[in-house]
């Protein structure tokens, strides 16, 4: 099938889609936005957590076709060319990346809890990036860079 | 920028006059929490991960896997796969053109099964197409007549005499034997139990996965996510028949390792789809396939007898220890060496009896993950300990300080400790932090119900919760140990680049995520005195790093690159006294030579740009460590290891006694890092590492039965999240070495050692519990399932004998 959607803001399409595929395999192999990622393909680990029409979902778990004329948004359209979005600085600031391999999809965690809830406490972070697995930090840093990014969303206000 | 260059070269009349270019200091040093290089792109979502990559015209390739434990091979038919649209090729172990076996230390494994099936899971036979599920569903059309038979699942069971012998060499893959002092010692109390360690994973994020890029002329080049290239290298050599030349390793990105990576996963296959096809060819496991496609933690049973004076001595320890290798080597003859040499812990035990085993079953085969037999030990040891300080009405730090081991002390295997060994202080530390306030105490009121066991469940208000605090302490060695060969390469090459001096590291280290790349340029920076570095990709055009692991990094090419600094630096102060006569003590800082006479203020030379002009300075350095020996045989007597590594932790937890679920409410840490090069990079070790023994502790397993493992998936296999994990205190102390270079230790494992043992030790003081297995299920919290190990009679008056073997 043919897929057509907005992904960072511009109109991309894929042809010959297999119906069985997600979008986020969409993504990473057909339309080279391999941001997202692959942890476990089975909706437990976030790694690939994308906006959808506004919604954070995980992109594992879409199938391509329900992204047909949607509007998606990943981690690669949230730095502004070199100039990285606060969560982003966060995060780098605060040394809350090892390998990385979680923190596309925490980062876009991050942002939907930020938007949301401009100083949440330290619970309300812990349940919202709940659905986030790292192996690396053991999310101490984490926690700091969330702490960081609304600090600096609340000065920068 | 250098505008002091273009007047120099109009004025040929020599002067006294240094060039004034304004000095800069270089930031981004040793002992800095420096910034990542790679981490703008990973938080971009830049980073190119093994699973990320692509080619032209690639294929997939995808893996058929035996779905029986233990069962003979008697025909594969390929015959219907093939007719599969989209479908390149179907390899089976015919299909190998060289060794037809591999593994690190061993070579035992089948690249691709064919005969006998040692683990479900084993691979079989290879599919390679255009698309993923074109591979996966030509892999399921590839018809195995097997031949099932009963597997062998218990590590026990396997050394009876009449098992059958699931290699030629037999089931026991090692046994380590360790005498010490008194065989026959007597002690006023003695205290027994058996123990039990889970089978855990190493669960890194991102799948193994990599890119295999034929070149047309019969080599390949191969992109992987691995901790050792060239030991990769090497089996591939052997299994592809290639020479050396043709195979060309590339580190791709890796998500996370653990000592899931140590092993091949994808290697060969990859290339041998590749070589087949002519045609790029990408593997990546699902995480399903992951499960199954790396070694796991030795699960472990371990007996324990420990003796001691009334006042609190230790006199002796027994123990016997056995581990299930599961269906191959890997690196279980290392742990297994590691475990018997730390079996009794850190600290002064005069008489020592050991005997530690490892077994080849039809389970999983097991291999490296970070502690490396350290762990399981450590929950044996130190659950002992807790029990020795409860029959001797002892507090148990106090116990623990009363036998700590210091500098000097002889360990069981008679190796004297050298350097800093600060058992005490690191107790000492961990009793004095404070407390987090109490459950039940002030400040109750404000307490967030989804911070109480259950968390967001809400399963209660309080009510059947209690509170218990445990310790634990333990070591390890870093680097390899037992008389191997561990060195690291790195190169270093100085040069002018658009006036500007900069300093390039090659070395095939792996950048796990622990951040060894960092440290590469941090110490380019200090020694060079240079701002401006790069470190280039990990690959096989330089020589061996050896792996990422064993917490060796930093030591290992963090000295091949301090010492390939030197020998540049010593190349350029040498053109520096005879370029432009320079004289006096000179060093590299900023940028530029300076002379640094004692008593004098530093006055500079030459900027490295103005002197180095078009030159390029270049050196490669092998670094190795002290060599170290293998234990005799029959004695286990030997200095095995290079260096330890101390930590220890104290958990707090709040136990809903009824549920029997936990809330981990706070872990503190000490550990001797010899020296934090990179702080928040250590920092990041000891809570990630703390993470991993509580995932230990309370819920990381996977379950087997029948030799079948029943939970692949991470919705079955559950790893801490945000919310089981609490705040880490830390107390880094940092007491150098003597032996290494800017007196490192490792770091990355010890975190993962005493973890689960102090959660275990908080458990049993909130329920009263024996709790004599990790992880503590909820069952064994309510007391609603004793383990088989928990109903072993507990009396330290009458001690059961551990039925070990005297020599
Ligand atoms: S990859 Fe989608 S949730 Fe794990
Ligand atoms: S940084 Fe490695 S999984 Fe989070």
């Amino acid at each position: 099938m043919q897929l057509h959607c907005k992904v960072n803001g511009e109109p991309r399409e894929a042809d010959g889609v297999w119906e069985g595929e997600s979008l986020l395999y969409v993504l990473r192999e057909r339309l080279g936005l391999p941001g997202s990622k692959n942890a476990c393909e089975q909706g437990e680990c976030g790694s690939c957590s994308v906006y959808l029409d506004g919604t954070l979902v995980c992109a594992c778990l879409v199938a391509a076709g329900q992204a047909e004329g949607a509007r998606i948004e990943t981690v690669e359209g949230l730095a502004d060319g070199d100039i990285l979005h606060p969560v982003q600085q966060a995060y780098v600031a605060a040394g809350a990346v090892q390998c990385g391999f979680c923190t596309p999809g925490l980062i876009m965690a991050t942002h939907d809890l930020l938007r949301r809830i401009s100083a949440p406490t330290d619970v309300a972070i812990r349940e919202a990036l709940a659905g986030n697995l790292c192996r690396c930090t053991g999310y101490e840093k984490i926690l700091d860079a969330v702490r960081m990014a609304a600090a600096n969303a609340r000065v920068g206000e | 920028m250098r505008g002091d260059r273009s007047l120099r070269a109009t004025s040929s009349r020599p002067t006294r006059q240094r060039p004034a270019a304004p000095v800069t200091p270089v930031t981004g040093g040793l002992g800095e929490s420096a910034r990542r290089p790679d981490a703008t792109l990973k938080v971009k979502g830049e980073f190119a991960y093994s699973s990320d990559l692509w080619a032209e015209g690639m294929l997939w390739g995808t893996t058929v896997r035996s779905p029986h434990p233990r069962a003979k091979i008697r025909s594969i038919d390929v015959s219907e796969a093939l007719m599969v649209a989209g479908l390149a090729t179907v390899l089976t172990a015919d299909d190998v053109p060289g060794r037809k076996t591999f593994g690190m230390e061993v070579p035992d494994q089948p690249v691709l099964a064919w005969g006998d099936i040692r683990y479900q899971g084993e691979a079989v036979a290879l599919v390679a197409a255009d698309h993923p599920e074109t591979a996966r569903r030509a892999a399921a059309l590839v018809r195995v007549d097997y031949e099932v038979l009963d597997p062998v699942v218990d590590a026990e069971a396997a050394m009876a005499p009449d098992a059958p012998a699931l290699h030629p060499s037999g089931n026991v893959l090692k046994h380590v034997k360790v005498r010490h002092g008194d065989q026959q010692p007597t002690a006023d109390v003695v205290v027994t139990g058996e123990y039990e360690v889970g089978m855990q994973d190493q669960a890194p994020l991102g799948p193994e996965s990599g890119l295999a890029i034929p070149d047309g002329e019969g080599g390949i080049d191969l992109y992987v996510a691995t901790q050792w290239l060239h030991v990769d290298h090497d089996q591939l050599v052997a299994s592809l028949d290639l020479r050396p030349a043709q195979i060309r390793m590339t580190m791709a990105g890796i998500g996370g390792a653990f000592g899931a990576r140590e092993d091949i996963s994808i290697q060969i296959h990859a290339c041998l789809l590749a070589l087949r096809t002519g045609r790029p060819v990408k593997m990546s496991y699902s995480r399903q396939e992951s499960f199954v496609g790396h070694v796991h933690r030795h699960p472990a049973r371990l007996q324990y007898e420990h003796g001691a004076t009334r006042d609190g001595r230790l006199v002796c320890v027994k123990t016997r220890i056995v581990f299930d290798g599961g269906a191959y080597a890997s690196s279980s003859n290392a742990v297994c060496l590691n475990a018997a040499t730390f079996a009794c812990g850190p600290y002064e035990v005069p008489n020592a009896t050991i005997d530690c085993y490892v077994t080849y079953t039809n389970n999983p085969p097991c291999g490296a993950m970070r502690g490396f037999g350290a762990v399981q030990a450590c929950f044996g040891y130190e659950s002992q300990m807790d029990k020795l300080a409860a029959a001797l009405g002892m507090d148990p730090v106090e116990l623990r300080l009363a036998n700590a081991m210091r500098e000097g002390t002889s360990l069981p295997t008679g190796q004297r400790v050298e350097g800093p060994a600060p058992v005490a202080e690191i107790l000492r530390s961990l009793r004095a932090m404070p407390l987090p306030p109490n459950a039940d105490g002030a400040g109750e009121a404000e307490r967030d119900l989804r911070e109480l066991p259950g968390g967001v469940s809400n399963t209660t208000h309080g009510e059947g919760v209690r509170r218990g605090v445990g310790y634990a302490v333990g070591y390890k060695n870093i680097a390899f140990s037992a008389g191997f060969d561990d060195y690291a390469t790195a190169r270093v090459r100085l040069s002018v680049v658009a006036g500007e001096p900069i300093a390039e590291v090659h070395s095939a280290a792996a950048e796990v995520g622990q951040g060894v790349v960092t440290l590469q340029l941090q110490i380019v920076r200090t020694e060079l005195g240079v701002q401006r570095a790069v470190v280039l990709p990990a690959d096989t055009q330089v020589g061996s790093a050896g792996s990422s692991s064993a917490s060796r990094q930093t030591w290992m090419t963090g000295g091949a690159v301090k010492a390939a600094c030197e020998a540049v630096r010593e190349r350029v102060l040498a053109l520096a006294a005879s370029k432009l006569g320079a004289t006096g003590r000179l060093v590299l800082a900023d940028g530029a030579v300076l002379v640094a006479d004692a008593g004098a203020a530093p006055t500079r030379v030459s900027t490295l740009a103005d002197l180095l002009g078009a030159e390029v300075v270049e050196e490669t350095v092998e670094y190795r460590h002290a060599p170290t020996e293998d234990l005799d045989p029959e004695t286990g007597q030997g200095n095995a290891h290079v260096g330890f590594a101390f930590a220890g932790h104290r958990a707090v937890v709040d136990v809903d006694t009824e549920l029997g679920l936990v809330k981990v409410v706070e872990m503190a840490t000490a550990q001797d890092v010899g020296r934090a090069l990179n702080p928040q990079a250590v920092e990041g070790q000891l809570q990630g590492g703390t993470a991993q023994g509580l995932g230990l502790a309370l819920m990381e397993e996977i379950q087997i039965s029948g030799g079948k493992v029943r939970n692949p998936s991470f919705t079955d296999y559950l790893i801490p999240t945000i919310l089981d994990m609490p705040p880490v205190r830390m107390d880094i102390l940092e007491l150098g070495n003597p032996v290494s270079p800017y007196g490192v230790k490792g770091v990355g494992e010890p975190p993962t050692i005493s973890s689960p043992a102090a959660v275990a030790a908080a458990l049993r003081a909130a329920t009263g519990r024996a709790l004599r297995r990790i992880p503590v299920r909820p069952e064994h919290i309510t007391g609603l399932l004793e383990t088989r190990t928990d109903a072993v009679p507990d009396d330290p008056t009458k001690p059961a004998r551990i039925s070990a073997e005297t020599q």
